[in-house]
């Protein structure tokens, strides 16, 4: 957009700020961003517990990593995790979205409202449902709803769909946020000539509502699929990974390894192939999609 | 008039089953809140006997009382520093680099912008074993700025670009007839980009602000005594200390959430915006 004025800057002397008002930021960012990722695979070839210092020890810890059958199962876990998380969200934060973006005051309010778990912490949410679920104490334990009452979190049958609903609650608020706002770029246009033109509300919203939402559709999709590979606070408060290893994706399995489990080497292994499976990520949607700009995944923070 | 008042009963039917569904999903928000919120004034004992979902019978606020005997007004210190100042260092080095950015007319500040936008396909998780190896390293364990500064560096990617984003939108003349009458970079950053940007500014101090808040995994790892603990830690090790005290629980939960939620009714109009301008087409 300033192209005009750049072309008509050259020539003359160059002006503008200094490039040193970039330093002091690139230097936080490299020093806690990207050297740690560096840092992960020089530490995934020494042998550390966290506490002494780190000792050379080749490629034991891949070999260990690669070999165990727990690796394998916890990226299955964390794909499930992502797909289904995918499936149950797009829907769902699509349809509130479109919702919301109409005018009105009782969908404003509404729309308030479900923003609220958003700006729960991640622990806040873990500790409400996990008191919530609670077998004996909470609230599907009281005898009026009978069929209800299990042991949700306890069941490996039904934790993981039940820790995929809980993130669901916490997250879809951004994505109808984006939703919302993305449906209010739709020019008016195309709904006045949808409806001269005689088209239901199930009509245009397949043919012009879906179709013009999808860059909004590509940046939810990344943020989801990305953000759902580091959804570690809330399953560790929620259920620690268990029962067994019913829940333990891989952010968690590399945590209770390194930090838990004192082994720090080969934690960072796992993070390595964690950080891996983040950039193959962003890079195969930013293709897929044919979209220049990659965007945020900030919903794991 | 007639056909008017049709045409609205009609529109009225046909959006019946999307208000039905809207309704659906604002109840499955509103349940657990409204749980949380009615167990924390509840009596302990009252919790075991009474309707999850009833009005407490005998409202009271002792289980406030007792999260803030708990030390919970030392957490809600630690977390008021650790967010101020981990925002306020993010937006501060932001702004003078996506206005370097912008400004700056050479390959090499567009090329860092892409350095930046790499940061955002990082997953914390990977980063944090080598974190916490830099930070026992430089004897910064255990303190609030051990998780200030990962923090705000995990915190500058999507606040450049929102920022860019921004500020390419300035009309380039403004910048040229300050220049013009001999003002230095610091008197244009003060005087023109500071202004201009609040909404931007705005934006993401909310947004940055409710996730240094809430964040879990750097206080986690970074910190352990008492004295450093941060809100969602507290929340965490108050589950271990209070154990089947869920009121109480129930009490720390919605104190915490106070904050971000009076952010986001302060700025819920430039979040919003915001929003849109930072992750739009």
């Amino acid at each position: 957009m300033t192209t005009s004025d750049t072309t008509r800057v050259r020539g003359r002397r160059r002006v503008g700020p200094s490039l040193w008002l970039i330093a002091p930021a690139a230097l936080l960012f490299v020093t806690f961003a990207i050297v740690p990722l560096a840092g992960a695979v020089g530490l995934s070839l020494t042998d550390w517990n966290g506490l002494g210092t780190p000792a050379w020890a080749g490629f034991e810890n891949w070999a260990a990593v690669l070999s165990d059958p727990i690796t394998g199962q916890t990226i299955v876990l964390s794909l499930k995790v992502m797909v289904l998380s995918w499936l149950f969200q797009t829907p769902l934060s699509l349809l509130l979205g479109v919702w919301v973006a109409k005018e009105g005051r009782a969908r404003a309010l509404v729309a308030i409202v479900y923003f609220l778990p958003l700006l729960l912490s991640s622990a806040a949410v873990g500790l409400t449902y996990k008191n919530l679920l609670d077998p004996n104490f909470g609230l599907t334990a009281s005898s009026a709803l009978g069929p209800l009452n299990h042991n949700w979190l306890g069941d490996p049958r039904t934790v993981l769909v039940v820790v995929v609903a809980i993130i669901a609650w916490h997250f879809v608020p951004l994505h109808t946020l984006l939703y919302q706002a993305g449906v209010r770029q739709i020019p008016k246009v195309l709904y006045e000539a949808a409806a001269a033109d005689g088209a239901g509300a199930l009509r245009t919203f397949f043919s012009i509502t879906l179709p013009q939402l999808k860059y909004t559709i590509v940046t939810s999709s990344t943020l989801m699929l990305v953000g759902s590979l580091t959804y570690f606070d809330l399953i560790f408060v929620l259920t620690a990974g268990g029962p067994g290893y019913a829940t333990r994706i891989l952010p968690l399995h590399m945590y209770l390894t390194g930090f838990q489990a004192a082994d720090m080497g080969k934690a960072s292994a796992i993070a390595t192939v964690l950080a891996l499976m983040g950039l193959t990520l962003s890079l195969a949607l930013t293709k897929l999609s044919g979209f220049t700009k990659m965007q945020s995944q900030q919903t794991g923070l | 008039m007639a056909n008017s008042n049709r045409k609205r009963l009609r529109s009225l039917i046909s959006g019946a089953p999307s208000w039905l569904g809207a309704l659906v999903w604002l109840v499955v928000v509103v349940v657990p809140i409204y749980w949380v919120v009615v167990t924390s004034v509840r009596s302990q004992a009252n919790f075991f006997v009474e309707s999850p979902l009833s009005l407490p019978s005998d409202p009271q606020f002792g289980n406030y009382a007792l999260v803030f005997e708990m030390g919970f007004p030392r957490y809600f210190i630690n977390s008021t520093i650790v967010t101020v100042v981990a925002v306020a260092l993010t937006l501060f080095v932001s702004l003078l680099a996506a206005y370097t950015i912008v400004r700056n007319d050479t390959p090499l500040a567009r090329r860092s912008l892409n350095v930046f936008l790499l940061g955002l396909a990082i997953p914390v998780q990977a980063a944090i074993i080598p974190i916490f190896y830099m930070i026992t390293r430089m004897r910064l364990y255990d303190s609030l700025l051990a998780i200030i500064l990962p923090s705000a560096a995990f915190a500058i990617p999507i606040t450049i670009i929102i920022f860019t984003n921004f500020l390419r939108d300035i009309p380039a003349e403004l910048f040229e007839s300050m220049r013009l009458d001999g003002a230095g970079e610091a008197r244009i950053l003060w005087k023109l980009v500071l202004p201009l940007s609040v909404p931007a500014i705005s934006t993401t101090a909310i947004y940055n602000g409710v996730n240094v808040w809430n964040n879990f995994l750097f206080p986690l790892v970074l910190t352990q005594s008492p004295e450093t603990r941060v809100l969602p830690l507290a929340l965490w090790t108050f589950q271990g200390e209070l154990t089947i005290n869920v009121p109480a629980m129930m009490a720390a939960i919605v104190l915490s959430a106070i904050p971000p939620l009076t952010l986001y009714i302060v700025g819920r109009r430039h979040l919003i915006a915001g929003m849109t301008a930072g992750f739009g087409k």
